[in-house]
This record gives C-alpha cells, structure tokens and sequence, in this order.
C-alpha cells in the first residue's frame, strides 16, 4: 500500500464535496476515484472503472461527439490531460447505464503538485442535454 | 536517540503561571542521535533556550522546519548557533511554488521584523527545500512528505536504526471526512499515514477539543479524538500530544487528554507534551 499524496487526496476530498459529477485518475492512468455524482449521471458501470486505465475506463463509455461519431481514447479530455498534460474540454453524448444518451461538456486538467510533481488528471462532467 | 521538547504550544507563545506545567513557548524539539548528531525540529520560541545549551562552537546543526507559520520559526533569530562563525547550520524547510525557502525565511529575518538579515548570520548557513526524498544526516535517515496544513507544511519520519521518531505538529488529516473513524479510513487515503505508520514516537497536533474543531475546520489541527484515531490507525507505540492550544490552561489541558485517553481501550501510551520532557529511544 503506497500513501496517496497530500494533493490528490485533498483533490479527492473536494470531488466528495462537489456536485459536479467528478473522475480522479492517477500517474500512471489508474482511476482512483469517482464522487457520487458521477455514479448518479453514468451509471453503475463505474463500479468496473475503479482501478481501470483512463483507456479501460474510455471504452467503458464508448463517447460520441455531437454528430454522433465515436471519438478515439486519445481525443478525449481525461486522456489529453493525461498523456499530453494540458487541459482539454469536449462536449461528448454518453449512453448511461439507465441507456439514456446524456450531452455532456467534460472538462480535464493535469494535477500537478509541488515540485511540478505529475500527480495525475481530474476530469469534470456537466450535463447539457439530453 | 534521545528526544527533549522545548516547545509544545501552538500558535502563539503563552507564558504564565497557567501554564508553567506543559510549557508557553512555540514548537521547538531537539533530537540527539547516540553518534551525537544533532537535530532541531522547528524554530518556535523554544528554540531560544535550546539554542544556549549548544557548546562554542556548535559544530553541525540541522534545523528541519515543517513549515513557515510564525509560530514556527519566530525563535529563529534567537537560535545561538546562527551567530557562532565556526557552526554549520542546516535550515530544512518546505518548498512552494513561488519563492525559494530562502526567500520566504527573509520575509521574517529582514526589517522592519527583524534587524539581522539573514544574509549577514556569520555561521556557515546552508538552505534545502524539502520533500526531497530521503536523506540522512550523521546516522538519522530521514523522510519527509507534504501533510495537510494550510500552505506548504511537511512531516518528518526519522530513523535511527530501527527506531522511529515521526513529527506532525501540525496536521489535519480529518479535513473534508464527514467521519473520522477508525472502521472508515482507508490508510492509502490519510495525511501522514506513511510517516506515522509504527513509529516509536509520534508527536502530533492535539491543538482542538472535539467542539472547538467543529469551529475551525480547515485552520490546519486536529482535535485530540482525531489524533487518538490517527494514532491507532498507524500503530504508533508512544504518542506525544503537542501543538496545545494557547487558550488551554495546563489544569484544562490535563482533563481534555485524560478524559479523551481513558474513554478509549488504547493499545499505545499517550503522554500530554511538556517543555523538559525526554524520550529515549
């Protein structure tokens, strides 16, 4: 067992808190966390991305852009932020578990700590459409 | 190694008779290794006295700050081994993300604050930030992590052999639970457990009752229950209650740790912190 650091465990802290459906992936591209309000928007499939890669977790929710089209792992925020570590922002259509398409606009940024340590990514949903 | 407290109180030194018992200086502990290396952890008000037991010259001194809160490093001018030219003085603090350690310190160590620049000290003065990973002085091996405090604040692990001294004057690791309790926490996901977990001595923040920390979440301390949680989770062996509350008197101190301490079966030895204790290990 290996102690998270002290600035994602406070980022994990603040996703419980926030309303905003919320993923929390680690360096090296495990999930780590997801709040309750990701759980209520993409259902309980998220159960399976617990400890998945950020790539597992992609296929998971097979995402599609506003035409309808799929969009590859690597377009997706929480990727960008991941592996090319600069913000990303998307607006996706995922199909729930409940099998209900929702628009969502998902916002990632890297987490860099102190040091300029690579901590990880922290992805933000919200939901804009049916 | 043998560890003496020299300041237990935390936020602001209270001198008086209320609490001539566990001491009014600011956090300041010394830590002695058995090949004679020697350690100071913070630069409270206690450091001053501490300071005056040095020999002329002092020889090497590392000072292992865990963070720049005032109450922290305000004994730092005081500190004797700064003024001796034929002592070589270590200041380990924490890093941020703006300005070096060096610069920070001569924010309090410049006028208007203070009349000596930290430039001009005659000792041969020597900064390094900290995490850093591991590093050891003389025979200590040393480890440091960010913990939960306001600003860039660390802990400190510190072995010699196999003995373990870890140091959280300030932490709180409760911050954001919504419960606090040994069957919800998760070790991976708690401030300072790598630091704490089995060490001999574990000197913690006790600064709140259960009540005042339900007023000052997120100030940066924990209350005594949390610290008896944090304790237990990390199956210390001896803990030190530090870091008092400057508005506890020693008779109020006293009833707080004991009621606390005896409402619970505690498999490790709890000790309230006072200025002149010695531990040895």
């Amino acid at each position: 067992m290996t102690q998270q650091a002290i600035e994602v465990i406070l980022t994990r802290q603040l996703a419980a808190h926030l309303s905003m459906p919320t993923f929390l992936v680690g360096a090296d591209g495990r999930v780590l966390d997801f709040n309750p309000p990701a759980q209520r928007v993409l259902g309980a499939r998220l159960e399976k991305a617990r400890n998945a890669s950020a790539r597992e977790l992609a296929d998971l929710f097979e995402a599609r852009d506003e035409a309808g089209d799929p969009v590859p792992a690597e377009k997706l925020p929480l990727l960008i932020a991941l592996e090319e570590r600069h913000p990303a922002h998307a607006r996706l259509r995922i199909r729930g578990e409940d099998d209900r398409e929702r628009e969502l606009a998902v916002t990632a940024v890297p987490l860099i700590g102190q040091g300029s340590r690579f901590l990880g990514a922290i992805a933000f949903f919200w939901e804009v459409g049916p | 190694m043998k560890v003496t407290l020299w300041g237990t109180r935390g936020s602001i030194p209270t001198p008086g008779p209320e609490t001539a018992r566990y001491g009014g200086n600011t956090s300041c502990v010394h830590v002695e290794g058995d090949d004679g290396s020697q350690l100071v952890l913070d630069a409270g008000t206690g450091i001053r006295r501490l300071g005056d037991t040095f020999p002329s010259p002092a020889g090497r001194v590392d000072l292992l700050l865990t963070h720049l809160h005032m109450d922290h490093i305000q004994g730092l001018g005081f500190f004797a081994p700064l003024y001796d030219s034929e002592a070589e003085v270590h200041i380990w603090g924490p890093a941020s993300t703006t300005q070096r350690l060096a610069r920070r310190l001569t924010r309090y160590l410049a006028p208007p604050l203070f009349p000596v620049l930290l430039r001009d000290l005659p000792c041969d003065l020597q900064l390094h930030e900290v995490p850093c990973g591991e590093f050891e002085i003389g025979g200590f091996r040393i480890c440091t992590a960010m913990v939960c405090h306001p600003g860039p604040t660390v802990g400190y692990r510190i072995w010699e052999g196999d003995r373990v001294l870890t140091y959280l004057s300030d932490h709180e690791p409760a911050l954001g639970m919504d419960r606090f309790e040994l069957s919800e926490l998760d070790p991976e996901w708690i401030s300072g457990y790598e630091l704490a977990a089995d060490a001999d001595l574990l000197i913690h923040d006790t600064q709140y009752t259960h009540d005042e920390y339900g007023e000052r979440i997120g100030w940066g301390h924990s209350s005594v229950g949390q610290c008896l949680t944090f304790a237990r989770l990390a199956r210390v062996k001896h803990l030190i209650a530090f870091h008092h509350d400057p508005a506890r008197t020693d008779d109020a101190l006293y009833r707080v740790l004991n009621e606390a301490a005896q409402a619970e079966d505690l498999p490790f030895r709890v000790t309230a912190g006072a200025e002149g204790d010695v531990f040895k290990l």
